[in-house]
């Protein structure tokens, strides 16, 4: 198998003169270094400047609400189950009388704690909801925190903002596939995302 | 008279002490800017303007940190190698000619920190101790690699500095002359000794690298089998010493590579821009002004072989150690007095002929 077609056969065979006098090898060396010394750098300033990671990348978490504003957490629990690293904290509470305009279902999460020390990012909470409520983003990082009241996060911070809402291309991984399969055949060039799964 | 001459003479000294303390500080920055631009990166650009507040950070860093003797260490060898280091360094700018001339009220200040008749010897001895701080910080550290490291560098230091010499001599030979001064004075305009002695300069900046332990020949340091060469067992500032003075003595090569091969302040046009000044602005104003503007040729020269010295190193790889040595007594040697033949040869019957054909 070949790898590359750079590659050179090794031997020791005596050096000539001209490559032992090694002037002229370090002139080709030293001009190589110089075309890369006035060439474009590669770096992206990072804070300040942020790279499209994306559409597959697992940031920040987010509880998803329906058209109307309501929560599509049920409580259910799976995703604290299905998390390796267990960070997840879910306290279940009945809706009341009055309180439809803001949970979906009869049942929702009271209290929805997520463990940013513990959580290692990887996604299952995402697929084993079943009421499609809890994604990563894939747009936005966990900001670094210093303060230890600042490691556990709540709903005020979980909750989807209804003024700013997250928005995909695709919002399953079967979704994402045949969307990718659309755009390498040029069957669609330009997708809107939308905010409901 | 006498008080003036010497407060004078300190008031040089103490610039051109400072302009290479600067020229070091800001070398350590440039280095890292220039491996970074090499490598398609940025390099430092957090601190300060693109970086420029890098070397203080640095500082202060080093300054911060636990200042550490190992229990078997000979403490004051350990302490006098860094120091010797950095004094050797510094001692060898004094003779170099950073200008020509600056007159005030009809006295001429000459821009040189001791105009010595035998300045490149000086310089030779002096460059020749930086060893010693190596060495004894190297054995002070009761360390096999350190000591391994400063054996490197002893013997590579002793190896190249033959040739260096040699290369030397031919220069000499065509200047007749061992002060700096004079040398430079005698490359007026383009009558740089680099159209004469091409293959002079070659060993000598060759040479140079290997004394100031630049890649290619940093095999003292060579942390992939000496862990981190002499200063293995070092922290804190009297690391920073050594990494300083190592800077110091780039500083130094290069201005005196510009010296001795790139006539110094001389550049081409010189006299007419002399006259065009000294016409506009009156002898005293006018002369300042056109030594102000040679003083800023040499620096320019000095700054581009400090720049030399990090386009190689970012370059070139690591010579083995029997290369070195191969490299140093059976080519840069015999080359160098080669050189010495050919230069005494063109000196005793090409010059009186050319001289007689000019005129």
């Amino acid at each position: 198998m070949q790898l590359t077609n750079r590659s050179k056969q090794v031997s020791n065979k005596e050096m000539t003169l001209m490559e032992r006098a090694y002037l002229p090898a370090i002139a080709t060396g030293l001009a190589i270094t110089i075309k890369h010394f006035f060439s474009k750098k590669v770096t992206i300033q990072y804070p300040e400047v942020k790279r499209y990671l994306g559409p597959v990348f697992r940031g920040r978490h987010i509880l998803k609400r329906d058209e109307d504003g309501r929560e599509r957490c049920t409580a259910c629990g799976l995703c604290a189950v299905a998390c390796p690293a267990e960070a997840i904290q879910i306290v279940a509470a009945e809706r009341e009388k009055g309180e439809e305009k803001l949970y979906r279902e009869e049942k929702y999460a009271a209290v929805y704690e997520v463990n940013m020390l513990r959580c290692i990012f990887c996604g299952l909470c995402e697929e084993a909801c079943p009421k499609q409520a809890v994604y990563l983003r894939h747009d936005e990082f966990i900001p670094v925190f210093t303060e230890r009241d600042q490691v556990i996060w709540g709903k005020d911070l979980l909750v989807e903002d209804m003024t700013n809402r997250y928005t995909r291309e695709a919002w399953t991984k079967e979704e994402a596939h045949a969307l990718d399969a659309k755009r390498a055949s040029g069957e669609v060039t330009n997708v809107v995302p939308r905010a409901i799964p | 008279m006498d008080l003036i001459e010497f407060l004078v003479k300190t008031a040089t000294i103490f610039v051109v002490f400072v302009l290479t303390l600067v020229i070091a500080m800001y070398s350590t920055w440039a280095e890292r800017k220039v491996a970074g631009f090499i490598q398609d990166r940025e390099g430092p650009n957090r601190a300060g303007w693109g970086g420029l507040l890098q070397p203080l950070a640095d500082a202060g860093k080093m300054f911060f940190k636990e200042d550490f003797i190992p229990a078997l260490a000979n403490k004051w060898l350990f302490i006098a190698g860094p120091s010797l280091a950095m004094l050797t360094a510094l001692l060898a700018s004094a003779v170099i000619p950073f200008g020509s001339t600056f007159k005030i009220n009809g006295h001429e200040v000459v821009l040189q920190g001791v105009e010595s008749n035998i300045g490149i010897l000086y310089v030779f001895g002096v460059v020749a101790l930086g060893v010693y701080g190596i060495m004894i910080g190297g054995w002070a550290s009761n360390n096999k690699f350190s000591l391994l490291g400063a054996i490197r560098a002893a013997s590579q230091n002793i190896s190249y500095e033959v040739a260096m010499g040699l290369s030397l001599i031919a220069i000499l030979m065509m200047s007749s002359s061992l002060s700096l001064g004079e040398i430079v004075a005698q490359q007026h305009g383009a009558n740089w000794n680099i159209f004469y002695q091409p293959l002079g300069f070659i060993i000598f900046i060759t040479c140079s690298f290997a004394e100031c332990n630049r890649v290619p020949f940093d095999l003292p340091e060579c942390e992939t089998e000496l862990v981190g060469g002499y200063h293995t067992e070092y922290g804190s500032m009297k690391l920073g010493f050594y990494l300083f003075a190592e800077y110091i003595n780039m500083f130094i090569s290069s201005a005196i590579i510009s010296v001795l091969y790139f006539g110094g302040y001389n550049y081409p046009g010189m006299d007419w821009v002399y006259s065009q000044l000294t016409q506009a602005l009156g002898s005293e104003t006018g002369h300042n002004i056109a030594t102000l503007i040679g003083t800023a040729v040499f620096f320019g020269k000095a700054i581009f072989f400090i720049f030399f010295y990090m386009w190689v190193r970012w370059t070139i790889p690591r010579f083995r150690y029997d290369q070195l040595m191969n490299l140093g007594w059976k080519k840069l040697i015999p080359l160098a007095i080669f050189n010495i033949i050919i230069t005494g040869a063109a000196v005793l019957f090409l010059k009186p002929v050319i001289t007689a054909w000019l005129n």
